[in-house]
């Protein structure tokens, strides 16, 4: 038997050796030692490449939420510019007196600003001609407050279109409303999805020939995800393209021409799932759409497939995680390609595409550029489908690339996640090495501009139960910086090449969209509250502007009716990664926030919540 | 020699307080309580009362919290009916963090069986029809247990999944606010 003298020795040696350990562990960097791991990188002698192609004129406003159908978030006003952007002043603000995630782009079209704040809704119209734009009015849909409980990552919405005197924009509780952008009245309202069914919508939606295409979220609730077409005169639904089911569901015919085998074949969108999973499968389209006026196509990804317990979803889950070209009046699928077939960790497919004309081995090619949350930079042929380069932009642990031969990601087999078992170390994490914070793209010096994520995670999957209206998860996640000790960063990719230029790394995922000028000058904000101005060329920082609330919100440039260059930003911290500061959540729990809020215990002592537009200029 | 008879003593002490113990925490609710219409009709979820009438005598701690058996229960329902993809393991998430002392609609297990039965307006989902009264029971004594406002020994000692937090067992007692007070009053 053991003497009490030696339990004594051990019972405190043990907790002591434990305490050492555990303080070792969990020591957080002092703010002096944070600094020194953020230094920017920059690659050496890199020669930059402008872009040849064509970018859609510009009138100086910005009426859809990527400026142009292209998405490349491009102003080309160049009165702000590298010399001069240190003066840079706050011109006006504007509370919207909300507190919950502000991640929309303002709109700026005939000397009036709109702008769409998160949940409940409202759209205000702010008077740009008259001294501090005072408020034109204001038009409040009133959604239902029971559609917050199915809106899986923060309240939010990503803003509006403006076409043929309409403001055309989405509300929680799955409506699609059109109105007039003189006036401020409606003039029609569309019900298109069901918060019973776990759908709720807060993307933009885009208006292309005359239909406002707009996509459901709620991959999180069991929703079927679909995207649908509404006259923009009437609100009638024109048609309804689902992302799963039958092929006529899907609206694929004889014009579908997949590039690669795998996604050739009757019903497929039955067939890679077990029977009836399908119709609760998740794969919504809540990201970003784009539209080739030349070849008459839209762009749009597909999100997860659902639940995130994958093993409850044998099969490859098409067409969920993916990418579909689609007829833009008829909705007719042309092609698709599915970035992460079986989709094992939350890595929707609905990230911006950029639409591009680049030479790729001597040949111009038209491309999109795809930041996926998988963690490679997808360049596909925008004409067909294929893969011509994929490479990745943050640490990555789940794939061992992208075979360009038959399109596969190559998944790494000891990294799938299982019910019962925590897997650990998994890059990127849930929300992806890039979530859906949208990138920006300058012809001057042909580079793509990236806020993304720098997370990896563990994982335990456990069986999910479907409950129509609430969440249909199946797992347990909790995430923490990845490698380099940053949450995130903001990076130039050069999309030739397919490699980074330089990387400006930050304490928290950059959660911001990003804005590219014509005055070499790129803008982003951070969670933390701090609007960015940096050099296009390195990324050094030539200003910054410490707002009230961590941002999540779009920059957007325009010119004012007094022919000076604005930039304009919402701050208002939110979405999922700020969802621990709107949302009050407690830390202790590292799976809150669906393991979110593991990696953002800190963000409450940098910032606290409130909406509030920031609009500054040149004295 | 000495030191073993020692131990034996303390040791048998130890087994017959847990015994002692044991006898409630280990019971099995059959009999099932009244319908839920009386404890609707006794919550109130604000503390301002006119006329300066006093606040009502707060309902009786329930049974179930005071069986580690329901409360384990309540722990498995409460994953089952998914109210972990919205509160997380107590945390929040979609819906508030139920492990922390703020309690909006008041944290006594009437309240929180009205909040899972009627639902309420900013999301919660109504629960009724779905979830029998005996589990909404079960998952409100879970629920408190998370803050800590369950005795040590009915609390669940540590998790059945990924650890991601402290064990409701080794969670310190919150003190709530809001309209219930704090749980000494009632227990």
């Amino acid at each position: 038997m053991t003497t009490p003298t030696k339990c004594w020795l051990r019972n405190l040696f043990l907790p002591a050796l434990f305490l050492i350990f555990f303080a070792a562990y969990t020591e957080v960097p002092h703010a002096a030692a944070q600094d020194a791991m953020l230094q920017p990188q920059t690659e050496k002698n890199y020669q930059p490449h402008s872009y040849q192609g064509k970018v859609e004129p510009d009138d100086g406003q910005w009426t859809r939420p990527a400026k142009d159908y292209a998405s490349t978030r491009y102003s080309s006003l160049d009165q702000i510019n590298t010399n001069n952007v240190k003066n840079l002043k706050l011109a006006f603000t504007f509370s919207t007196g909300m507190t919950r995630g502000h991640e929309a782009a303002p709109l700026i079209v005939n000397n009036t600003m709109y702008i769409v704040t998160p949940f409940p809704n409202s759209l205000y119209a702010l008077d740009l001609t008259k001294p501090g734009a005072p408020m034109k009015w204001v038009y409040q849909p009133l959604p239902t407050p029971a559609s917050q409980g199915v809106a899986c990552c923060d309240v939010v919405n990503r803003g509006a279109s403006y076409d043929d005197g309409k403001i055309f924009y989405n509300t929680l509780d799955d409506q699609t409303v059109a109105v007039d952008a003189n006036t401020g009245k409606q003039v029609w309202k569309t019900q298109i999805g069901d918060i019973n069914k776990g759908e709720s919508i807060t993307m933009a939606p885009i208006v292309a020939k005359g239909k406002v295409l707009v996509g459901n979220s709620g991959g999180e609730f069991g929703i079927r995800g679909w995207l649908t077409a509404l006259d923009e005169k009437t609100g009638k639904i024109a048609w309804r393209a689902y992302s799963a089911g039958p092929d006529k569901d899907v609206l694929i015919g004889p014009k579908f021409k997949p590039f690669y085998p795998q996604d050739r074949g009757q019903d497929l969108g039955v067939k890679t799932w077990p029977p009836d999973a399908w119709k609760i499968g998740g794969a919504g389209v809540w990201g970003w759409i784009s539209y080739d006026p030349q070849l008459n196509l839209i762009y749009y990804g597909t999100a997860n497939p659902g639940p995130w317990d994958s093993e409850a979803r044998p099969g490859d889950n098409k067409f969920s995680s993916g990418i579909f070209a689609r007829d833009a009046d008829t909705g007719e699928a042309i092609w698709f390609y599915q970035y992460s077939p079986h989709d094992l960790y939350d890595y929707d497919g609905v990230n911006e595409n950029i639409l591009l004309d680049l030479p790729i081995k001597g040949q111009t090619r038209k491309v999109l550029i795809h930041p996926d949350r998988n963690g490679y930079v997808y360049v596909l042929d925008r004409t067909t489908g294929e893969v011509l380069s994929a490479n990745p932009f943050a640490p990555i642990t789940t794939s061992r690339g992208v075979d360009l031969k038959t399109g596969l990601l190559q998944y790494v087999t000891e990294k799938q996640p299982m019910v019962g078992k925590v897997v650990r170390n998994l890059c990127p994490t849930a929300p992806g090495a890039k979530d859906w914070q949208p990138s920006a793209f300058s012809p001057r010096t042909g580079l793509v501009y990236i806020p993304h994520n720098n997370l990896c995670m563990d994982e335990e999957d456990v069986t999910a139960n479907y409950i129509a209206g609430t969440p249909y998860v199946g797992a347990n996640v909790r995430m923490y910086d990845a490698p380099g000790g940053y949450g995130g960063a903001f990076t130039a990719w050069d999309p030739i090449e397919g490699k980074v230029v330089w990387s400006n790394p930050d304490h928290f995922p950059v959660w911001s969209g990003a804005l590219a000028t014509a005055g070499d000058v790129v803008f982003y904000g951070t969670l933390d509250g701090w609007f960015k101005a940096v050099d296009a060329h390195n990324g050094s920082l030539l200003w910054q502007f410490k707002t009230g609330s961590g941002i999540i919100g779009q920059p957007v440039s325009y010119k004012g009716p007094d022919g000076k260059q604005y930039i304009a930003i919402l701050s208002g911290v939110g979405g999922w990664a700020g969802a621990i500061v709107a949302g009050g959540l407690d830390p202790r729990d590292e799976s809150a926030a669906l393991g979110f809020a593991a990696v953002m215990k800190d963000l409450p002592k940098y910032t606290t919540k409130g909406g509030m537009l920031y609009v500054f200029a040149l004295p | 020699m000495r030191s073993n008879f020692q131990l034996a003593l303390v040791l048998s002490a130890f087994g017959a307080a847990a015994l002692l113990v044991a006898c409630s925490r280990e019971d099995r609710i059959l009999r099932q309580p009244p319908p839920a219409n009386q404890t609707i009709n006794s919550v109130q979820v604000s503390g301002l009362n006119p006329g300066a009438n006093s606040m009502p005598t707060p309902p009786p701690s329930n049974m179930y919290q005071e069986s580690a058996y329901a409360v384990s229960e309540g722990q498995k329902l409460y994953e089952q009916y998914n109210c972990v993809g919205c509160h997380a393991h107590g945390g929040g998430g979609i819906g508030p963090p139920l492990m922390d002392n703020n309690w909006i609609y008041g944290s006594e297990a009437g309240n929180i069986f009205t909040t899972i039965m009627q639902g309420r307006p900013n999301g919660m989902p109504s629960f009724r029809n779905r979830v029998p009264e005996y589990q909404a029971w079960e998952i409100a004594a879970y629920v408190r247990s998370m803050s800590g406002l369950l005795p040590k020994g009915v609390s669940p000692g540590r998790p059945d999944h990924m650890s991601v937090k402290p064990s409701e067992a080794s969670t310190p007692p919150q003190t709530p606010t809001g309209i219930t007070g704090s749980p000494e009053q009632h227990q």
